[in-house]
């Protein structure tokens, strides 16, 4: 038994690696081909290290797209989205988990019956209702549909994590004399940490690769998101600028990868420790 | 309670800052009573020379035009049918729009393009080739100014036909169909295809090339289109099948590519011809690796090199506030000498028979063979089809590329083409 435990340990590790390199290798590739000339990215033998890297591509994208522009642009939209998603969503999964009644059961329908409509159904009437509110061509009309859009999903995870929370943690709060918000900043809050930065982070990552709303509600170029801006760089009968594009695309990785690393840490903190004792 | 009063108004306050970023960050689309006309004109310019290009003409337009100023919206090939559909239906299209000549019928019978006929002047009329207006001309109404037009040549590796003793057709004496064949053939071997035919969405460009031997694939009677698949549709079909799996000498890899995808196998030596657009030399040229030596082939003949004229396009929207001020622009930046500097900067031929004499483009690689190749276009009967794009994206496509996958035979392509199609074409002509 002792022999199999000590081989399973390079088998998992051996595993752990594989599954690094499948998950880090296309932002590689990524960072290859934004190093290369076009000549070399043409070429038949793909190579991992650029042979003659250049920071070219990057020039080249930074002087043709407003690349930075549109990351603010897309920060500002995705962050204030995530942002208010999160704050409608807690209230409302708190309700929706821990008091059953017919606008409870009314909701959920809703959220279940809103996830089955495709985007290509509500576009136009979306974009009229935008353009008569005088909210087409705006990053708020952009962002209160990202956060429309992403609720949904957002209260259905906030309100399975509420119902994981047991009542009883409540109850014995309230036992030893807390009032109800006390009881919920202070025993329900920690405890839905990993919930909220589970939604926040859906609703960012939706907000921040969505396209085909940005294209249709935003015409200004100004307010561009990063994804209508990297679309530039394909042309008719989809041929790609490579190189720019790959470097433009590294790029707006990069706002992602910094908001991961800060937050990600929260989703395995605040678990329960055996506070109850059944 | 402090602490949640604190938390509270921290989140109300990002929330806020956001909000009101996300306000102050609303599109002015609106120009003012007093002041300059204000016009919008939305480009697909992708090519870096093609956008500057572009940027240069409106400027200096501006600069010449205080009282009518244009701003420049640059749009992409990959959305632009679903972005100018819901600006269309939305009322928000720009006042010029950069497209091709295929979706104008559409557009037109939707009441969102203006009718230009009697705003264009004889000075342009005369200057853009005939084949190119019929292009945009639908009931007897012009729809859009063509100025940039595309044409099927092939590709070669030099260095290959030199070793292979095989010289490069003169534009005025284009190889044949058959030779096109024997070539193939003998440049293959076993480590080169003759040639790599890049069947991505085919359906436009074989419906294009079979009118080297008359296959127009549509007619029309009593104003009604219908469907058509005899022996001249059938002609290029079973010529570039045979390539595949009779002659073997066209490469069965590259069936599935499209774009650039050939690039790599072409610049390797693998494959000795590539047919593509005339536009393609831009790529060829940015990629190519030192040393390489590349040629432009003339279009090929069967009956004649007769292709069809489907020339990118810029339209005035109806909906347009000023479209006095919108077609005063529109000459000007179609005129002879700025066709010429956006054909250059995106490697097409121009509409305009002045620029294609102006030097920018006569300096460019192998010109005399894409000047020749605008000689040969001409209106096809599918470009006046109402319901061919929707016939082409459901069913000329997905069949042709399972025709030329070996997974279906010419018998049952003809049926899906014709049974399936003209259901579709019975829809658009109630």
């Amino acid at each position: 038994m002792r022999v199999l435990r000590s081989l399973s340990t390079p088998g998992k590790y051996v595993a752990l690696i594989a599954y690094l390199v499948f998950l880090a290798f296309p932002l590689l590739w990524l960072l290859s081909t934004a190093l290369k000339t076009p000549p070399e990215i043409a070429r038949i033998e793909p190579t991992i290290i650029p042979e003659n890297p250049t920071l070219e591509n990057f020039r080249v994208a930074f002087e043709q797209q407003p690349i930075a522009r549109a990351l603010l642009n897309t920060v500002v939209v995705a962050g204030t989205s995530a942002l208010i998603t999160v704050v409608l969503s807690i209230p409302a999964a708190y309700v929706m988990a821990r008091y059953r009644s017919a606008v409870s059961r009314l909701t959920m329908l809703w959220v279940l019956l809103s996830q089955l409509f495709p985007f290509i159904l509500v576009i136009i009437p979306l974009f009229l209702v935008l353009r008569n509110a005088g909210l087409y061509d705006t990053q708020l009309g952009l962002i209160i549909v990202y956060v429309v859009w992403s609720m949904p999903f957002a209260l259905w995870m906030l309100r399975s994590y509420v119902s994981g929370i047991p009542v009883e943690l409540e109850e014995a709060a309230a036992i030893d004399g807390a009032g109800k918000l006390r009881a919920l900043r202070e025993v329900v809050a920690p405890l839905l940490v990993p919930g909220v930065v589970a939604a926040a982070m859906f609703a960012f990552v939706s907000a921040w690769n969505e396209f085909l709303f940005a294209l249709v509600l935003l015409r200004t170029p100004e307010l561009q998101t990063i994804s209508l801006t990297l679309v530039k760089f394909i042309g008719a009968d989809g041929v790609a600028r490579l190189g720019p594009l790959a470097a433009a695309a590294l790029v707006a990785t990069i706002p992602s990868l910094v908001f991961f690393a800060i937050i990600q840490r929260r989703l395995v903190g605040g678990l329960l420790g055996g506070a109850v004792k059944s | 309670m402090k602490s949640i009063v604190r938390r509270a108004t921290v989140v109300t306050a990002a929330m806020s800052t956001g909000l009101v970023l996300a306000a102050c960050g609303a599109g002015d689309s609106s120009g003012t009573d007093d002041g300059p006309v204000q016009l919008t004109f939305q480009a697909l310019a992708f090519q870096p020379e093609s956008i500057e290009a572009n940027k240069e003409i409106i400027e200096q337009w501006n600069a010449d035009h205080p009282d009518i100023q244009v701003e420049y919206l640059q749009g992409d090939w990959a959305s632009v049918q679903d972005q100018l559909v819901t600006a269309f239906e939305g009322g928000t299209a720009p006042d010029l729009v950069h497209y091709e000549s295929s979706y104008l019928q559409d557009f037109a019978d939707r009441g969102w393009l203006l009718d230009l006929t009697d705003m264009i002047s004889d000075e342009m009329k005369d200057d853009i080739r005939d084949g190119a207006w019929d292009a945009v001309t639908f009931d007897d109404s012009v729809y859009a100014v063509p100025f940039l037009l595309d044409a099927q040549v092939i590709f070669a590796n030099k260095a290959l036909l030199d070793q292979a003793g095989i010289e490069v057709p003169a534009p005025d004496d284009p190889w044949t169909w058959d030779e096109f064949a024997e070539i193939s053939r003998k440049l293959s071997d076993a480590d080169t295809y003759g040639v790599a035919w890049t069947l991505k969405d085919p359906a436009n460009r074989i419906l294009n090339l079979a009118l080297n031997f008359g296959g127009e694939f549509f007619t029309e009677s009593d104003g009604a289109s219908e469907v058509v698949f005899g022996d001249a549709e059938k002609e290029v079909l079973q010529r570039i099948h045979d390539q595949l799996y009779v002659d073997q000498s066209a490469a069965p890899e590259a069936i599935g590519m499209g774009g650039s995808d050939p690039l790599p196998g072409f610049f390797d030596g693998q494959y000795a011809l590539l047919p593509k657009g005339i536009w393609f030399r831009q790529q060829i040229m940015d990629q190519a690796p030192e040393g390489f030596e590349w040629v432009t082939i003339p279009a090929l003949k069967g009956e004649s090199q007769t292709q069809a004229a489907a020339p990118q396009t810029v339209s005035i929207a109806a909906e347009t506030e000023h479209p006095e001020e919108a077609m005063a622009f529109l000459e000007y930046l179609l005129n002879a000498e700025n066709q010429a500097t956006l054909a250059k900067g995106d490697w097409m031929i121009p509409a305009s028979e002045g620029a294609a004499e102006n030097e920018v483009l006569t300096e460019t690689p192998d010109w005399p063979v894409a000047a020749a190749s605008g000689a040969i276009l001409e209106q096809a009967p599918f470009q006046t089809v109402r319901g061919y794009e929707e016939w082409k994206n459901k069913v000329a496509n997905p069949a042709i590329e399972e025709f030329f996958a070996n997974s279906l035979s010419m018998d049952d392509l003809g049926s899906k083409l014709v049974d399936e199609g003209n259901a579709i074409l019975e829809r658009y002509q109630r």
